[in-house]
């Protein structure tokens, strides 16, 4: 079986400190994110608006990223395309190493994270410093997010005072958040100011204007894009908006869908580096559009609607297995509902083919996707992907998870189905010898692994009409 | 970048190469409208709300105000575009003060400045171009004169806002003022003091911008 979500999922539901820490986290978010949806026909219409937007980038998807280079290209900002995350790794290390930067102080971005450019560019002498607090947090802790708006919300106060008390200097054990607060922005402040270089994501690129938006509640992503002399920007090639006009209904849905929030605390909007006679601002700006997968998954009708996801969050929030079981579990940089379709398209579903199974199709993420997404649909078609060989190319790894003899007991049941002799023959046998099928039989003891199995009646429910003296003519 | 063209062609090979889809229309969508004589009021309270000190004031007396709330606060120095109108009536006024705050212009690039901007310094002064009355927010439109840092680094920012420049939403402000043909290289909206809810969802103020927002109406 590829991937190992299954192998994971008992250890996380039975560690009950991280079954709290999840439930305390998601049901305030969700609470929060109905407080601000409270107007139904708002909501509707502006979620209507803001899946149009989106689609209408997906649709115009490579004339827009000609125009975002064009416009940031004329704006003074470079850019540069990456088909893997090897290249934009490459290409950042090699901006980095022209201007001798030794240390870079970083934004939170997802792609950063796929890339696992902290990592990488540790190996080539350069030190990362995450200053979003989260990120802070779990890069102290050695870990990788597990949520993709609130990084470190499988970690609680107490665990997060041991690892304050441990790592920054003169701070003892304390739980007060406004204590540690203060001692990560002590820490953090001497790293952006003494850092060569600021990098960081970005939440839409406006094609209209080449224009970046970033939104954050810290301040740290204004001050990593802001004080030191560069800055580099990374963008997967989906994150783009037509026009301007289309930014306010995107960013009254994207807070009010991650955490509740009318508006994050700033919204930057990025258009050029320093100008001559400016006082502050980077020298230069860099924007790296990432592919990794997208335009292979963009060569699918259907499957590309993947890419109209503004990451908010939403979906892992209202997500039962999720909440149940955290974000770790999945292994990989893209959990909860999105994961479970982004990921097996990039990675393919040779190597995360689980991933779509582990949910129970119940539609909650649906209802929340604040740009319409049928997750749920996408699933479902990720599931047989996993199963048939595809004529599609946009599936890597389709058709690994084929198994002939779940493919046979289908097509005998789907043979069944289609010829009336065939299921009355059939569902008679059943009724006389099911209950002697062992549990222990391929299939059956995946199934009973964690269901009850139904007992079949002595009769076909044909045969007990007819007793009734009913004639199914 | 070699490397960067290959890929840049190659990316966009692949995705014209993909099927075409129509494009979509936008459907219609209105964002909020406020009765003119409550739009003012709405941007202070949802502002406030967000946990900034407002105060209403008039075009004359807002320095004094200023230098009368940096006192209570313990605030002993202002940072300031000695450039802009708002700077140089700051300057004028606390001239003529018994006691105000130190004024440290922002008058030379950061190179030149970071120590002081970083920790030398104990709130800054900015104008705003306008503040939207539905989310309570400002809008920074940072200029040569009045650089981005100057609202970020200090512990406290303060921003004049004029009564007559708050608008309903972000939407209408980028029609009106057609942003598209004129963006600079940097606009921020402010809501609030940085906060962070990553311990916990415990709300906390200061983590990376300014602790304190103090917001001067100016009517």
């Amino acid at each position: 079986m590829s991937g190992d979500f299954t192998q994971r999922a008992p250890g996380a539901l039975n560690d009950p400190t991280l079954r709290r820490n999840f439930r305390r986290a998601m049901d305030g978010l969700m609470t929060k994110r109905a407080a601000q949806f409270q107007d139904t026909a708002a909501w509707n219409a502006l979620r209507a608006r803001g899946a149009a937007v989106k689609a209408r980038v997906v649709s115009k998807l490579p004339e827009l990223l000609e125009q975002l280079e064009a416009n940031c290209t004329a704006n003074g900002i470079t850019v540069h395309w990456a088909e893997s995350t090897a290249e934009a790794n490459a290409i950042v290390l090699e901006i980095l190493q022209a201007a001798g930067a030794k240390k870079v102080i970083k934004g939170k971005s997802m792609v950063s994270e796929e890339m696992e450019l902290n990592h990488y560019l540790g190996d080539h002498g350069i030190k990362a410093v995450e200053s979003d607090l989260g990120e802070y947090i779990i890069q102290l802790a050695g870990e990788a997010p597990s949520h993709i708006v609130m990084p470190c919300i499988h970690k609680n106060k107490s665990e997060i005072a041991a690892l304050f008390a441990e790592h920054i200097d003169g701070l003892g054990y304390t739980e007060d958040v406004d204590t540690l607060t203060a001692a990560a922005r002590k820490a953090l402040r001497n790293e952006f100011a003494t850092a060569d270089a600021g990098i960081s994501g970005v939440n839409f690129a406006v094609a209209e204007t080449g224009t970046l938006v970033l939104v954050e509640n810290e301040g740290n992503g204004r001050l990593s894009t802001t004080l030191p002399p560069l800055h580099i920007a990374l963008m997967g090639i989906e994150k783009l908006a037509e026009t301007l006009e289309d930014i306010p209904p995107l960013l009254s849905l994207l807070p009010r869908s991650a955490t509740g929030q009318a508006i994050t605390t700033y919204v930057n909007m990025i258009s050029s580096p320093r100008k001559p006679g400016e006082k502050d601002g980077p020298e230069q700006v860099h924007l790296v559009l990432l592919d990794s997968g997208r335009s292979r998954v963009y060569a699918d009708e259907q499957l590309r609607d993947t890419l109209r996801c503004i990451r908010c969050g939403a979906c892992m929030n209202h997500c039962p297995v999720y909440s149940r079981v955290g974000g770790h579990t999945y292994k990989f940089v893209y959990p909860g509902p999105i994961g479970k379709i982004l990921t097996p398209q990039l990675e393919g579903l040779d190597c995360a083919g689980d991933q779509p199974h582990a949910s129970t199709l119940c539609n909650a993420c649906v209802e929340v996707c604040p740009v319409k997404i049928p997750i749920a649909d996408l699933l479902v078609r990720l599931r047989g992907e996993s199963v048939h060989s595809s004529d599609s190319p946009a599936v890597k790894g389709a058709g690994s998870r084929h198994n002939w003899r779940e493919a046979l007991v289908w097509r005998g049941w789907k043979f069944m189905y289609s010829h009336p002799l065939a299921y009355a023959a059939g569902a008679k046998v059943l009724s006389r010898l099911g209950n002697a099928i062992p549990d222990s039989a391929p299939m059956i003891r995946e199934w009973t692994s964690v269901r009850n199995r139904p007992k079949f009646a002595g009769k076909t429910l044909h045969e007990l009409v007819r007793e009734e003296g009913y004639d199914h003519e | 970048m070699n490397n960067s063209a290959t890929a840049r062609a190659n990316i966009l090979a692949r995705l014209k190469a993909a099927p075409r889809t129509a494009v979509p229309e936008r459907p219609e969508w209105q964002p909020p409208v406020y009765d003119a004589d409550e739009r003012v009021n709405r941007f202070a309270s949802v502002i406030e709300a967000s946990h900034a000190e407002v105060y209403h004031t008039s075009a004359d007396a807002w320095p004094a105000l200023l230098a009368e709330v940096m006192q209570r606060h313990g605030l002993d120095s202002l940072m300031y575009a000695p450039g802009t109108v708002d700077g140089q009536q700051v300057a004028t006024a606390w001239g003529t003060l018994e006691q105000a705050p130190a004024l440290v212009p922002y008058d030379r690039p950061v190179e030149e400045l970071k120590d002081t901007l970083v920790n030398g310094v104990a709130a800054g002064l900015t104008a705003t171009r306008a503040a939207i009355a539905e989310t309570g927010s400002l809008v920074l439109w940072p200029t040569a004169e009045e650089p981005r840092l100057m609202s970020l680094l200090p512990p406290v920012h303060v921003a004049v806002v004029r009564a007559e420049t708050v608008v309903d939403t972000l939407a209408v402000l980028m029609a009106s003022q057609h942003w598209a043909q004129q963006m600079p290289t940097n606009v921020v909206l402010v809501s609030g003091p940085s906060k962070t809810a990553d311990i916990e969802q415990t709300l906390a103020y200061g983590v990376h911008g300014p602790k304190e927002l103090i917001v001067l109406i100016v009517h």
